[in-house]
């Protein structure tokens, strides 16, 4: 032991040490989030490059109404939320975000808790986030509906017929690619969230039967951490850049 | 170094809570649900143009500094792994301009062939 230590310290590249002060599962989880970032990066630039290819909404918001030719502003789509008819613009979403924030609150903790080797904070946690993330996935299945199904008014569309919400072909609220990003960003961010509380599920199990107790550390726990921290920044990005701007 | 590890027991030694480190935690969650409501009070009260975006874009960028800094640690990480992690974001950046001219000048184009 003591001289293999020695032989370590002359030649770095015999394995053992640790440059970066991480272990390989966590620099790996950073450097798949960075690769992460940049599948997202594409789609918000996608968003933004075909935003700035179309004619952008002059007039008083107040008297926006919906079309095809020029961009849809946000905050005059996204208005409804469940359960009443009043329109209240981007509420639903600010919702949404307090809730994955809180989600993300919760993982810290139990990442916390792990760091203390505690198993019953670490599963109490745990839990919490993972009902954070399933409430997230609600209301983003509620928004998903609202957004399909559209208003009662709807819209004429070129060839006089008139259509409600959207699909991937035709939409009411603006330019057909307004629709098509929406379904793909907040799809494939929701992917993320889902395979986030299936991971969170697992690991929450894995802390109920003592597996990190037998392995003698939490880390597991610090590494799905990450991943749900980088999906609650992810949906920071995708609230300013497609609901606020 | 050798002293015995106790992988073999089954039950760790459970440390008591740290409060200073909590209270951090609360006060990032705090600071966090604060700049979104800036936003949505912006997005109410002011017109909609470069100003107002380029505030979202900043109190975007200020989330993202207690997310990766604080919630995800990075901050307390080593130099060289801060900057692995940050280093790559610049081909971000460069995507950013390039496809946002692009789009621009598509715009201008089409405008030229169908008006």
């Amino acid at each position: 032991m003591a001289t293999a230590a020695i032989d370590n310290n002359k030649n770095l590249w015999g394995g053992g040490v640790e440059p970066m002060k991480a272990s390989y599962g966590k620099l790996m989880m950073w450097f798949f989030l960075l690769s992460d970032a940049l599948s997202f990066s594409g789609l918000l630039i996608t968003y933004g490059m075909i935003r700035y290819s179309h004619n952008a909404y002059e007039g008083l918001v107040d008297k926006f109404v919906f079309s095809d030719t020029y961009w849809p502003v946000p905050e005059k789509v996204f208005t409804h939320i469940p359960f009443t008819h009043t329109p209240f613009p981007l509420v639903f979403v600010g919702i949404m975000t307090f809730i994955l924030i809180m989600s993300s609150v919760t993982m810290v903790l139990a990442v916390e808790a792990g760091h203390r080797n505690d198993k019953n904070d670490v599963q109490k946690w745990m839990l919490w986030t993972i009902l954070g993330g399933m409430c997230f996935l609600g209301c983003q299945a509620w928004e998903w509906t609202i957004f399909i199904t559209g208003s009662e008014t709807g819209r004429v569309l070129f060839d006089g017929s008139i259509f409600h919400g959207a699909n991937l072909r035709a939409n009411e609220y603006g330019p057909v690619p307004f629709a098509d990003l929406f379904f793909f960003i907040t799809g494939f961010h929701g992917t993320h969230v889902t395979s986030g509380v299936i991971i969170n599920i697992i690991v929450f199990y894995n802390t109920a039967i003592g597996t990190y107790e037998k392995v003698g550390h939490y880390e597991m726990v610090e590494k799905v951490g990450l991943y749900w921290h980088f999906v609650d920044l992810v949906w920071v990005f995708v609230f300013t850049f497609f609901y606020l701007v | 170094m050798s002293h015995a590890h106790h992988d073999s027991t089954p039950s760790l030694h459970v440390h008591p809570k740290d409060m200073a480190k909590i209270r951090k935690i609360w006060v990032t969650a705090g600071i966090l649900a604060f700049v979104t409501g800036i936003e949505f009070l912006c997005a109410f009260t002011m017109h909609r143009g470069a100003f107002l975006t380029s505030i979202f874009v900043l109190l975007t960028f200020v989330k993202t500094f207690y997310i990766v800094g604080e919630f995800m640690h990075l901050k307390y990480e080593v130099k060289i792994l801060i900057w692995s992690i940050a280093l790559p974001v610049m081909f971000i950046i460069w995507l950013i301009t390039a496809l946002l001219m692009e789009g621009g000048y598509i715009f201008v184009e089409r405008a030229a062939i169908f008006n």
